[in-house]
């Protein structure tokens, strides 16, 4: 199977979140960046682990400037054979999935694996997008899978339980926890990953369609409050007329 | 083969307490590196998250070393990732190293102990000195963990001065006849193999591998050490024990043979280090952020501010130290006297943020609950072994005097 694998660059999740430009962009400064953990523990090693089985190939793709060689390098590491950076700000959801859509129908992929979400802007767009793009069926949240010839039997997470469809190649899927089990990278990867081909793609044209306007953070949160346990009525009261919550 | 791990008095089982740690890094040296530095340091740092933050206090309260972890080390590369891939190693450069041995010292300078022995003291030696036909033996099984070597140097009676060992070796034909003892030798009651300096009978230091099986050989375990607990330190008695002249490493004579391991070693734990530092400032910075006294956060009082301030400081620059000295190595040109100066300058370092993290504890600096007491402990040994703190001072004063002063 010749299988694409999106990944994106996040913060690191312990990362001071701010925001610049009167809070339309965001603050990189100091900020350590991942992979993001849905592309790198489940869809990437879900694909690998297919190709380990089957035969066939991975090759990772990332839309984003060269600062993201790093993590692209990772997933070399991590065990993909070959990687595609297209050289182009991530602008949005839109602008990038077509870029990887324009990619995968012109190498003709028999699946796009991706995370079900970034863990930073958690938007749950670009998979969807690919796979309108493509005109390819779209599986989201993927908690497992098995592929038999062309087709695929996966199990997705839904409210309260699991769905299970089946889909025929070429397709897209979102992975959630449990599609696969982190990997390490290895220091024999890391250095064979120094000798895979990473390619750089110029963008095709696209539109953003959706531009991000204005960030905001949370409000802090609040002092707690203890209630003496035997005084139900403020307990009650402080519910309804202060957190509104009943 | 080591075992599985399963401890004498029950299982260890992992804690659920997640470990925090995050790096530091307030000089954007991050900068300086490459990617494949970053993403080995990161690979590293996972994997101690996984497999070593969640035993390793109950190993080092009860003493025990965690043997399933050699096989961890193995696999994800940290025995002789300096080495040659086509002996078993990993073919990275010196700052790769150095990294891999922070990000297991931030561990516990146990498990990067049971690393530096592995890969800097006796994979090195056998890639530099021993017979083609040596290293196709022992320098695979070495990296993937099947093999566990440790380094017979420091004797009972010779520590500081290694060059007046008595351990020795007679011509008989086709072998040496060895005996003599070793005492102090990281993983040596595990081992099976050791990587032996003797005297011959023209008084000349020479190196070879002795193995576990040869009759006449035992590696007895050394109790009550309240300094890297989950590290397992031995004894070598070699009685009348036949060492096959194959097994001798055949050019290399005298002292310069096991001070060129120790030099590896050394630079090694001058990065490593830092990870130990490091962790004990991740702790602290953390803890007195969290800790509240008279209505608000310990950080939020000078001589805290002192304490963090200082560590940071000092850890930066110790950082840069390791970077130009990873530096140089890369070119080959870092001199002994050079890495003596950043093993003591950093060692010391560590052992000091250490301490002064434990007061920023409190009671709960002395607990298991956190790691700083345990590294602390362990970098009294760091600060002896591989070179006394003092005796690497000497190194440098002869160094910039040109006059000895061990004698
Ligand atoms: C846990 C642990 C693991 C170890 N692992 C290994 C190993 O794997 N392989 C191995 O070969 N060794 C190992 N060692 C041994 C270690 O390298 C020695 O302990 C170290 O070299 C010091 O030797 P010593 O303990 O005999 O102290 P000594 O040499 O007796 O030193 C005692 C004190 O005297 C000082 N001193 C000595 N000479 C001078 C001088 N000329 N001028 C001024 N001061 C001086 C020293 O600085 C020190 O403070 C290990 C040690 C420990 C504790």
């Amino acid at each position: 199977m010749k299988l694409l694998v999106c990944v994106s660059k996040t913060p690191e999740t312990t990362a001071k979140i701010a925001f610049t430009d009167g809070d339309t962009q965001f603050d990189a400064t100091g900020v350590q960046f991942i992979m993001n953990p849905y592309d790198e523990w489940y869809a990437l090693v879900r694909a690998l682990e297919l190709k380990e089985a089957q035969g066939g190939s991975v090759t990772v793709i990332n839309v984003g400037p060269a600062s993201n060689d790093t993590i692209i390098r990772k997933a070399l590491a991590i065990g993909a054979d070959e990687a595609v950076r297209v050289d182009a700000e991530p602008s949005s959801s839109m602008f990038v999935a077509q870029q990887i859509a324009a990619y995968a129908k012109k190498e003709g992929f028999d699946a796009v694996f991706l995370g079900k979400e970034t863990i930073d802007y958690n938007g749950s767009e670009v998979g969807a997008m690919v796979a309108e793009l493509m005109e390819a069926p779209f599986v989201s949240y993927a908690s497992h899978m098995e592929m038999d010839g062309d087709t695929a039997t996966i199990t997705r997470d839904i409210e309260g339980g699991s769905e299970t469809v089946e889909v025929k190649a070429p397709f897209v899927l979102s992975a959630a926890k449990g599609l696969a089990e982190q990997r390490i990278a290895n220091m024999r990867g890391i250095m064979m990953a120094k000798r895979k081909p990473l390619k750089v793609e110029a963008p095709v044209e696209a539109d953003d369609l959706a531009v991000a306007v204005h960030y905001e953070l949370p409000p802090k949160k609040g002092d707690v409050k203890l209630i003496d346990p035997e005084d139900m009525d403020e307990l009650v009261r402080l519910l309804h007329e202060e957190a509104k919550a009943i | 083969m080591p075992d599985t791990g399963q401890a004498v008095n029950g299982t260890i089982e992992k804690r659920a307490r997640e470990d925090k740690f995050q790096g530091h890094d307030y000089y954007a040296i991050d900068e300086l590196l490459e990617d494949d530095h970053l993403i080995a340091r990161d690979a590293v740092r996972t994997w101690v998250k996984q497999e070593v933050s969640p035993i390793i206090e109950e190993y080092a309260e009860r003493a025990e070393c965690p043997k399933h972890l050699y096989k961890g080390l193995a696999e994800i590369g940290a025995f002789g990732p300096n080495i040659p891939a086509e002996y078993g190693g990993g073919g990275m450069d010196e700052i790769a190293y150095g990294l891999i041995m922070q990000e297991l010292e931030r561990g516990d300078s146990g498990i990067r102990s049971m690393a530096s022995v592995q890969g800097s003291l006796v994979m090195y030696p056998i890639w530099k000195y021993a017979s083609e036909e040596q290293k196709r033996k022992y320098l695979p099984k070495l990296g993937n963990g099947d093999f566990i070597g440790c380094f017979g140097l420091t004797e009972p009676d010779h520590g500081s001065n290694p060059g007046g060992m008595v351990t020795n070796i007679k011509d008989d034909g086709d072998a040496y006849i060895l005996n003599g003892a070793k005492m102090w030798i990281t993983n040596s009651p595990v081992a099976d193999i050791a990587v032996v300096w003797a005297k011959d009978e023209e008084g000349k230091i020479r190196g070879m591998v002795v193995e576990k099986d040869m009759p006449g050989f035992s590696a007895p375990e050394i109790h009550g050490k309240w300094s890297l607990r989950a590290s397992i330190t031995g004894e070598l008695v070699f009685e009348d024990v036949r060492v096959p002249k194959a097994n001798v490493f055949p050019e290399i004579r005298g002292l310069r043979g096991p001070l060129s391991c120790l030099s590896k070693a050394r630079f090694g734990i001058a990065w490593g280090a830092i990870g130990a530092a490091m962790d004990c400032y991740d702790s602290a910075l953390r803890y007195s952020l969290e800790r509240e006294q008279f209505g608000r956060p310990i950080g939020g009082f000078q001589l805290t501010q002192k304490k963090l301030a200082e560590m940071i400081t000092e850890i930066t620059k110790a950082q840069l130290l390791a970077w130009r000295l990873g530096t140089l190595a890369n070119k080959g040109k870092a001199t002994p006297a050079q890495i003596s100066m950043a093993k003591r300058n950093n060692v010391h370092m560590a052992l000091e943020v250490a301490r002064e993290a434990r007061q920023i504890h409190g009671g709960m600096g002395i607990t298991s609950e956190y790691p700083v007491m345990r590294h602390m402990m362990n970098l009294e040994t760091v600060l002896t072994y591989e070179g006394t703190h003092d005796i690497h001072l000497l190194i440098t004063g002869h160094d910039v005097t040109g006059l000895n002063a061990f004698q």
